[in-house]
């Protein structure tokens, strides 16, 4: 029932932005924020995505699922926890003891001789493990609503990473004219200003492994350019090699262009 | 009229730029072609994911003595078997020039190395090798089902048997079967798919 | 082809296979010295643009068909490990899904460009239906392909521009079950996309050959609306395709691949919409539908339709709407009664044919938005409203305006032949 309530009030937040009328429920446009991976040279802040795994692990894991992550994705290519010694990541010794502190049935499918499914340490082709076994087992933990996968969270939402800072950092004390349903909060940047999410980070609630001090922007901050990383692991190159594309384009193009006037020279057109 | 005859720069502009811009025109067309290729052909390579599972750990602790395991490996079998005394005796007895393939077959030992069972194993109590038949790749029977005339595996499809070291003994069989890179991580642990040189430079641990 | 062939096989080889199967010769005659109007401008070079861009979308559909996987459990999890773990595949797959943006933007300003110089008139109005065809191939592939990801936006697009079907009177239910292959959009829907999605572009390539075929008859037109003189005079008016055309063409395809690489490496995702990277469940609708910006007009013409007309209810007549919007194209060479083909000479028309594109552009912008909103926060101007005028308008500028203007306007002074106003003072 939640659910719908909060559906309907992002139906009429969005078909009445930017009108005159404020009414409860009013969503705020997302905070500008400068992202390290920002621009068409941007890259990823390394330390920043470690930390943003740091607090994906101890703080947003116990709800949110990314599925569509391997251990081994930490260090590959442009990840977290990439090392020129460990090409392979599925060899790199800190996603090996990563994936190794989980130990689960990773795969139904994985069983002993009696059919029963295995349950064994992880290895870096493992995926994250999820928190919740399926989405009603999710909802009934959360009361009723459904914390999303995470793996493309920057993608799917709209201000992407902008969006997603602002949520992080925009949990306020709710005016006196809103009637928050019990159980929800009050959030001026989430789609109807009321999300089932309680506050997730708070002033030193995890101890960052390289002594960053944990203030709630870091933090947040932190677990954005991790998600984003997540949902593009391949920016880095995709940005190295869009460059050289568009060089060896200007090349290709001036070529043409003086054998384009070449050709013309002499003809009225 | 000139420029009718559809020659470009026919007013005797100096030649060698003009053909200077059409050759290096035409080059860039050429390598941007020849690049742009690569990823379309690249793209059917393994992806990382299939990559990720090129190598396995199996617990080989669960294997008694005298009986063997099929665990799959890069989407094919591979036999594990813990050989008794007898078994090893009678692999190690084999001469050389008994065998039709002298070669040990050894991903982790260089070709030409003689196929001695000492040369085809790590361990002498486990067998370890790839479960296609070297002659079209079918699966051989093995413990439990057939183990053929030399006590190893016996492939049905066309009769080739195979030792207790599991090398090429009778039938169309060219060669023994392959023994795969791998190195056992713990005493009981092995892993499938890095030979023990490249697991140690890879910082893993080689018991 | 127009003109006798000047093909002269050089060695014995060719001449043997021309002898047999003259295909060099089609080739030569087609594009080498096929005799092309010298006055052509950069307007002209969208027909390469779009070739490459078939081509483009072609080769990248089929290396993305080998790892795709047509299936509601598995599709959105395939896609996503194409940009991840196979090689190069966030390459192909942003090539594919932004290159068909690139491919409407040309295809629209290449049909624009057609309105504009009257390129649909006699001779060669087969030679524009074929390009309408191609036009409705390309939604009829954009719009499976949109499905294919399975995402929210796939799924919701998929389900509101199915439902249109039931619209229909009396078959309407039926067509549209047949459509699904099932009572929603589900694992039948997907697959037999899939399916129509891989086949179409085939179906293009060949009337994108039959349309070359129609454009090589009567030959290319022109800024100044003249047929090309025949006999000696031709060579005054034309220049052969090689190298002329093709070094232009060439540039100008450069050009505006630099654009789609600036979306492929740098923009990926700016085209497409949020929505649509959450997997698709058909128990939650997103709170905005909206389809590829490529059909915005098309959705807004759709939704312009509010009211009954007669015994037509309101749903009915905005599906007849859209598809009228494009089915007007294809009468289109019989409407305009002007003898006169290129703008430049209709003085009046020219700014009936601009504000057209001013509509249309208006009408994008109405089907992304909600229609209650209001325009430009005036209270009260709906998008609703402004759809609706524009709606009018665009059928008006085909209905109205062309036959009519044809009659009452009066054209300026053309130049006599091509050649002269490639040298005369017409520089317009």
């Amino acid at each position: 029932m939640k659910m719908t309530r909060i559906f309907a009030a992002a139906i009429a937040a969005l078909g009445f932005a930017g009108t005159a009328a404020a009414f409860e429920g009013e969503q705020y446009p997302p905070k500008e924020h400068h992202w390290h991976h920002d621009g068409p040279f941007g890259t990823y802040d390394r330390q920043s995505v470690q930390r943003g795994y740091q607090i994906y692990q101890e703080v947003c894991a116990s709800c949110h699922s990314m599925d569509l992550m391997r251990f081994r994705n930490l260090a590959q290519r442009g990840g977290p926890f990439e090392e020129e010694a460990f090409p392979n990541p599925n060899d790199n010794p800190v996603v090996m003891q990563i994936a190794g502190s989980y130990t689960r049935v990773w795969d139904q499918d994985e069983v002993n001789d009696d059919g029963d499914p295995i349950e064994r340490a992880g290895l870096p082709s493992d995926a994250f493990p999820a928190p919740f076994a399926n989405v009603q087992m999710a909802r009934a933990s959360n009361g009723g609503a459904y914390p999303p996968d995470l793996s493309l969270i920057v993608k799917a939402r709209t201000g992407g990473e902008n969006y997603l800072y602002s949520l992080l950092t925009g949990y306020y004390d709710e005016p006196e004219d809103s009637h928050l349903a019990p159980g929800m909060y009050y959030n001026p940047y989430f789609a109807g200003g009321a999300i089932a999410m309680a506050p997730p980070l708070a002033e030193g609630i995890i101890e960052y492994a390289d002594g960053t001090e944990a203030s709630v922007e870091q933090m947040a901050e932190d677990v954005t350019t991790f998600l984003s990383w997540a949902g593009d692991p391949h920016m880095e190159t995709r940005k190295q090699m869009g460059v050289m594309v568009l060089l060896y384009l200007l090349i290709f193009a001036i070529l043409v262009y003086l054998a384009y006037r070449q050709v013309w020279a002499n003809v009225k057109h | 009229m000139t420029e009718e005859n559809g020659a470009p720069g026919a007013d005797g502009q100096e030649p060698s730029r003009r053909d200077f811009i059409y050759i290096a025109a035409g080059g860039a067309a050429a390598v941007g072609g020849g690049l742009v290729a690569w990823p379309f052909i690249d793209q059917m390579n393994p992806a990382a994911d299939t990559l990720a599972l090129g190598s396995i750990r199996v617990d080989v602790s669960v294997v008694a003595v005298g009986s063997e395991v099929t665990v799959m490996w890069r989407g094919g079998p591979v036999f594990i078997r813990h050989r008794t005394e007898e078994e090893i005796a009678e692999a190690q007895s084999v001469e050389l020039d008994a065998l039709p393939d002298e070669e040990a077959r050894n991903d982790n030992l260089p070709t030409g190395t003689p196929g001695t069972d000492a040369n085809r194993v790590l361990r002498p109590e486990f067998l370890i090798v790839k479960g296609n038949c070297t002659h079209l790749g079918c699966v051989p029977l093995g413990l439990g089902a057939n183990t053929g005339d030399y006590d190893g595996w016996y492939c049905p499809c066309h009769g080739s048997h195979y030792d207790t070291s599991a090398r090429i003994r009778r039938g169309p069989a060219p060669e023994n079967l392959p023994v795969p890179d791998y190195f056992f991580e713990t005493e009981t642990t092995v892993k499938i798919g890095l030979s023990p040189e490249e697991a140690s430079n890879s910082g893993w641990a080689v018991s | 082809m127009s003109g006798p062939s000047t093909y002269n096989p050089s060695t014995g080889i060719e001449k043997w296979l021309d002898d047999r199967l003259p295909i060099i010769r089609l080739g030569y005659d087609s594009f080498v010295d096929f005799p092309t109007p010298r006055n052509l401008n950069y307007w002209w070079t969208f027909g390469g643009i779009l070739a490459v861009f078939l081509m483009i979308q072609i080769v990248s559909g089929i290396v993305l068909a080998m790892h795709y996987v047509a299936h509601e459990d598995y599709a959105f999890e395939s896609v996503q490990r194409i940009t991840r773990d196979v090689p190069f595949g966030w390459l192909i797959q942003s090539m594919h899904a932004n290159g068909a943006s690139f491919f409407f933007v040309a295809v629209y300003l290449h049909m624009f460009r057609g309105l504009y110089y009257g390129s649909y008139k006699a001779p060669r109005e087969v030679l524009w239906i074929l390009g309408v065809v191609i036009y409705l191939l390309m939604m009829a592939t954009g719009f499976m392909g949109y499905v294919l990801p399975w995402g929210q936006m796939s799924y919701w697009g998929a389900m509101v521009i199915t439902n249109l079907i039931g619209a229909l009177p009396f078959i309407g239910d039926a067509l549209r079950e047949w459509l699904w292959g099932g009572f929603s959009v589900g694992q039948s829907t997907l697959n037999r996309f899939f399916s129509l999605h891989y086949l179409l572009p085939f179906v293009i390539a060949a009337v994108v050959g039959l349309h070359i075929w129609a454009l090589h008859v009567p030959g290319n037109g022109n800024p100044v609306g003249l047929e090309t003189r025949k006999g000696k005079d031709n060579k005054k008016d034309t220049l052969p395709f090689h190298p002329y055309y093709t070094v232009k063409d060439g540039f100008a395809i450069i050009v505006y691949l630099m654009v789609f690489a600036v979306f492929v490496f740098f923009l990926p995702t700016v085209l497409g919409h949020a929505d649509n990277y959450i997997e698709a469940d058909p128990l939650v609708t997103p709170a905005h539908i909206v389809p590829e910006w490529y059909y915005l007009p098309f959705y807004a013409i759709l939704r312009a339709i509010t009211f009954d007309i007669g015994p037509i209810d309101a749903k009915l007549g905005g599906v007849l709407a859209m598809f009228g919007a494009i089915g007007i194209l294809f009468v289109l060479p019989w409407l305009d009664t002007s003898k006169v083909r290129s703008m430049r000479y209709r003085p009046l028309t020219r700014w009936f044919f601009i504000f057209f594109v001013v509509a249309a552009l208006g009408l994008g912008w109405c089907g992304a938005v909600n229609p209650d909103d209001f325009v430009l926060g005036i209270t009260g101007f709906k998008f609703l409203y402004l759809g609706q005028f524009l709606t009018f308008y665009y059928f008006a500028y085909f209905i109205i305006v062309l036959p009519v203007m044809g009659i009452i306007e009066k054209p300026k002074e053309r130049p006599a032949s091509i050649e002269a106003a490639v040298l005369g003072s017409d520089k317009a």
